[in-house]
Order: structure tokens, then C-alpha cells, then sequence
């Protein structure tokens, strides 16, 4: 008898080191696993219409994510929710976790405008502030304190030439962002974002009013920024999504229905609805 | 009989057109007519003469500078009032019992007449507060008479700028004030330039509020609380009370020709500060 209490003690200690272990090495073994985000059982409601069923999805850094689905599946609110720009939204509501290099985001410790530099943004329709070019860039490293106009006109640069932008608008800096074309402009937007030196990039169809030049710039530059940045991308189509993901997650009404590589969802997906959706029978 | 819609769209072309060219004939010639009236009379020395014999000989100088003074004080004071009330309306809060009392207060103070102001000007900051008749009794009476004006231009102005720049300013990391100081105001500054012409125009062009609070006193002001009279009110007496046509007829042309200025110039400045951007 008095054997058996004492297993049973001896069990529990272990079962309490084990889950101490996890605690303590969580964010190690996120690393490992090269988990970037991690989201925990999102709910998400605007007022009481819920637009999220209880997603789970780990994001892998230096991948691109794409996630697809019909208008209307939960996948802006998804993208919003991730770098709490939803927060704008009073009616918005969001239950569950989600965990930046597994720490959340919704703590009360969090400095939300952090991590907005942390997690860039571009927006389905391009949309530069009523300011230069120059100006545009320089923005987010301005609200963060940088002054220095050398030190700006390199960041300027650099993220112009990641964008693949560069060399239309280096002789124009000082011109309006408004007078560049809708390509030009969705490139800017890129490179505002680069310009904060973030981690991860989400965007949000950032191609879904362009010409395919501008499309194919795009995208080209994406694949190049993946080495250092972690992209989440809710591409415009499903041939996007197949030409410049790493991972697919297929979303249908606020619930994810499938999640994986590029391959096994486009060649061999396990939900019929992915198939259709994926073949073009709807959406 | 039924029209067919090539001759109703004749009807209508004709209408519209004719309604736009009555309302531009009337504006022409009421303008022409008082310039013509009045610009002889306008020349150095009146604009630099005090007014002598109740305003029939001399300029109108110190009635110019009252005017002036008058207004600088309203405007001074219900422009950061009204901006920042805006502000408030249409970024810092939700709709709902304040915000709708606001509204409902600027609507209500925007329809009442002039005068009510001007007996609540005497009232309180002539007599209670113990201003007396002076530039700034009348410069705050202008100022609470303006200000819904300010108010809600402002807040109209403010609500038209896109929700993108919001959003993009806050995605890249910008904090509430950051994006409204950054953004949201050099966008809404156009609206609210144009909110700001219309009340310096309400102010150079009011006669009952101040006639109660600045008093008709025709010495130069030389402070803020030397009384004074403003051109619109040196204007209503001369005609009233039959003193001077030709002076009155001056005073009203320079008024048409000021507020003319002042909508070139604060649009000039407002489109050499928006052209940076644009």
C-alpha cells in the first residue's frame, strides 16, 4: 500500500517536471521546430457574428504561407488579427492565442505599435499616404525615432531595392507617392513595410487590382524576401498561391478546412471541398 | 402625353443651367454693384484716418483695426477649441451619449441668431465678468458663435479621410497621436482651412453679437479691453442712421475686398502645404 502512494508521488513529481521542462523550454522548442507564429484556438467574433471557428495553424519562419479561400472565409480577419490591426475595429473580439516566437500577443504586457513594426502590413488596395515617396519609406523609421537623413536615405534604398523599385524611382524621391502607378504604389507598400525591419510580412491580396507585369514583380520579389522574412500571404488566386507558397491552408467559413506543403494540398488534398476549391468548381 | 426622355433631358439641361446662371447674376451684381458704389471712395486716407463727425469725414482706420482684433481673438480662441473637439468626435471616442450631445449642442448653438449670442456676450462677460464693452468681451462672444461652425466642418473634414491611411499609419507602427498628427490632420487640412474662412468671414461680418459686447466706439483700440467698433457695425450705422452713403458704401467694398484676400490667402498657404505631398 504505502509502495503504490509513494509511485504515485513519485509520478507526479516526474508528470510536474515534465510540464515545468515544457514551460521553461517552450519557446526553445519552438525554435526547433522553426515555428514563427503559432495560433491556438482563434475565435474571433464582430459583435455576434463569429468570422473564426477555432483555428489552429503554426506558421513556419522564412516560408511563405499562402492562405487561401472564397471571399468572405475569415482570412482578412485572420491576417488582421495577427498583428492586432483588428484591435481599430470596436466590435472586433478575438478569443484564444496566437504566439509570436511563443509569446502572445494579446498580453497585457505587450506593446501593440512594437508589434506592428514587428509585423508588417500591405493592404489589398495600395494605399501610400498623400506624401513623397521619400517620405513614404521613411515614415515607419520616422515614427520610431530615426532622424538621421543619411541614415534614412539608406533604408530607403535598400528596402526600394527589395521591392524591386528602385531603379523607376530613384531619380523622384521627392515626387508624390500618389503619382506612381497601382503597381509602382503596391511596391511602395512593400517596401514601407521593409523599411521597419520586420519579421514577418502579411499580405493581404496585395496583387488583386494589378496588371500580371506588376503581379509577376511582386511575387518575384517575395520568393527573394523569404530568406529573411517570414511571409503570411493571402494570394489574389489559387494559381498565386501555387506559384509562391511553401505552405497552403485552405479556409471555407471562418473554419480551416486544410493545412500543408504546396504539394500535398494542390496534388493530393484530403477534403473534398479543398479539391473543388482548388479546381475551380467554386469560389 | 408623355415626354420622351431626349425632350425631358433638354427640360432639365435648361432648368439647371438657368438656375446656375440666375444664382451667378445675382452674386455679380450684388458684388459689382457695391464695388462700383464703393471703391471710389476707397484710398489711403480713409483707410488711415480715424473716423471724425460720427464717421462722415475721415477713414474708418480704427474700425478696421477693431475688426481685426475682434476677430483675431475669436478665431485664437474657438479654432484649437473647435479642432480639438472635432478630434475628439471622430477619433477618441465611440458614438454615444456624449458624443451625441456634443453634436446635438453644435447643431443647436450653429441655428440660433446672432443677437442671442450678443445678449448672452453682455450678459456674461460684459456685465458678470465685469469686461465692459471691449475687444475681448466681442472676440469671445465671436468665438462661442463660431465655434459649432468650427466644430463640425472640422469633424466633416476629419471623417473624409480615408480609413487606409489610418490603417497604414498604424501598421507601421504608428501610436493614436503619432497617426492623427502625422496623417489625419495634413489630410483634413484642406476642410479644415475652409472651416476656418467661413468663421473668420462670420466674424469680420457680424454686427448684432458684437454691437452688444465690443461697443460703437470709434477711438483706436489699444488694447483688449478698449471697446471698439468692427466695420460690419460701423457699416449698419452709417446707413441706418443716414449718416454717411459714401462712407458706408466704402466700408462694405473694403469688407467684400478682406474677405476676398483672406480666402486667397489661406488657400494659397494651405496649397503650398499640401503640394509637398501631392
Amino acid at each position: 500500500m504505502k509502495n503504490y502512494a509513494a509511485l504515485a508521488k513519485l509520478c507526479y513529481s516526474f508528470k510536474l517536471q515534465i510540464l515545468c521542462f515544457a514551460k521553461i523550454y517552450k519557446g526553445w522548442i519552438i525554435k526547433i521546430l522553426n515555428v514563427k507564429i503559432s495560433i491556438k484556438n482563434l475565435n474571433f467574433y464582430y459583435n455576434d457574428k463569429q468570422a473564426i471557428h477555432d483555428l489552429n495553424l503554426d506558421i513556419p519562419a522564412n516560408e511563405v504561407t499562402s492562405v487561401i479561400g472564397p471571399s468572405d472565409s475569415g482570412i482578412t480577419t485572420l491576417l488582421r488579427s495577427l498583428n492586432r490591426l483588428c484591435d481599430l475595429n470596436r466590435e472586433a473580439r478575438a478569443e484564444g492565442d496566437i504566439l509570436l516566437d511563443g509569446k502572445s500577443i494579446f498580453g497585457k504586457e505587450v506593446n501593440v505599435t512594437e508589434l506592428r513594426r514587428r509585423v508588417g502590413m500591405v493592404f489589398d488596395v495600395p494605399a501610400p499616404l498623400p506624401i513623397s515617396i521619400f517620405d513614404n519609406i521613411a515614415y515607419g523609421p520616422r515614427l520610431n525615432g530615426k532622424k538621421n537623413r543619411k541614415e534614412l536615405a539608406g533604408i530607403v534604398e535598400q528596402s526600394l531595392s527589395m521591392a524591386a523599385l528602385w531603379d523607376e524611382v530613384k531619380d523622384r524621391l521627392n515626387k508624390p507617392a500618389m503619382s506612381l502607378s497601382g503597381g509602382q504604389q503596391q511596391r511602395l507598400c512593400v517596401a514601407r513595410v521593409l523599411a521597419l525591419m520586420p519579421e514577418v510580412i502579411l499580405l493581404d491580396r496585395p496583387c488583386s487590382g494589378l496588371d500580371p507585369i506588376s503581379t509577376a514583380k511582386i511575387e518575384e520579389s517575395l520568393i527573394k524576401l523569404k530568406e529573411r522574412f517570414t511571409i503570411v500571404i493571402a494570394p489574389h488566386n489559387v494559381q498565386q498561391a501555387g506559384r509562391i507558397s511553401d505552405r497552403v491552408a485552405f479556409m471555407l467559413m471562418g473554419d480551416l478546412i486544410e493545412e500543408g506543403t504546396n504539394a500535398s494540398v494542390f496534388s493530393s488534398p484530403k477534403d473534398r471541398r479543398t479539391n473543388d476549391y482548388i479546381t475551380g468548381r467554386f469560389g | 402625353m408623355k415626354l420622351s426622355p431626349k425632350t425631358a433631358q433638354k427640360i432639365a439641361k435648361t432648368l439647371i443651367w438657368s438656375a446656375a446662371l440666375f444664382v451667378l447674376v445675382v452674386l455679380v451684381a450684388i458684388i459689382l454693384y457695391i464695388l462700383i458704389k464703393g471703391l471710389p471712395m476707397i484710398n489711403w486716407g480713409f483707410l488711415t484716418a480715424i473716423p471724425r463727425d460720427m464717421g462722415r469725414s475721415g477713414g474708418i482706420s480704427s474700425t478696421i483695426v477693431g475688426t481685426a482684433m475682434v476677430t483675431a481673438v475669436a478665431i485664437v480662441i474657438a479654432v484649437p477649441l473647435g479642432i480639438g473637439t472635432a478630434f475628439y468626435l471622430a477619433e477618441y471616442t465611440k458614438e454615444g451619449m456624449i458624443t451625441r450631445i456634443i453634436r446635438f449642442s453644435a447643431d443647436s448653438l450653429a441655428g440660433i441668431p446672432s443677437i442671442v449670442y450678443g445678449l448672452f456676450g453682455y450678459i456674461f462677460f460684459v456685465i458678470y465678468l465685469k469686461m465692459g464693452w471691449s475687444v475681448l468681451s466681442g472676440g469671445l462672444t465671436l468665438s462661442f458663435m463660431i465655434l459649432p461652425t468650427m466644430i463640425r466642418t472640422s469633424e466633416e473634414a476629419i471623417i473624409t479621410v480615408p480609413n487606409a491611411y489610418r490603417e497604414a499609419s498604424f501598421s507601421l507602427g504608428g501610436t493614436k497621436w503619432q497617426t492623427i498628427i502625422k496623417t489625419v490632420f495634413p489630410s483634413a487640412l484642406r476642410g479644415i482651412a475652409n472651416g476656418i474662412i467661413l468663421s473668420i468671414g462670420r466674424c469680420i461680418a457680424e454686427t448684432a453679437a458684437v454691437a452688444l459686447t465690443a461697443g460703437a466706439v470709434l477711438r483706436m483700440p489699444t488694447s483688449l479691453l478698449s471697446p471698439t467698433r468692427t466695420m460690419a457695425y460701423h457699416f449698419y450705422l452709417l446707413a441706418t442712421e443716414g449718416i454717411s452713403m459714401e462712407n458706408a458704401y466704402g466700408t462694405a467694398a473694403l469688407l467684400i475686398i478682406l474677405i476676398f484676400f483672406i480666402n486667397v490667402v489661406v488657400n494659397a498657404g494651405v496649397n503650398k502645404f499640401m503640394s509637398k505631398g501631392k
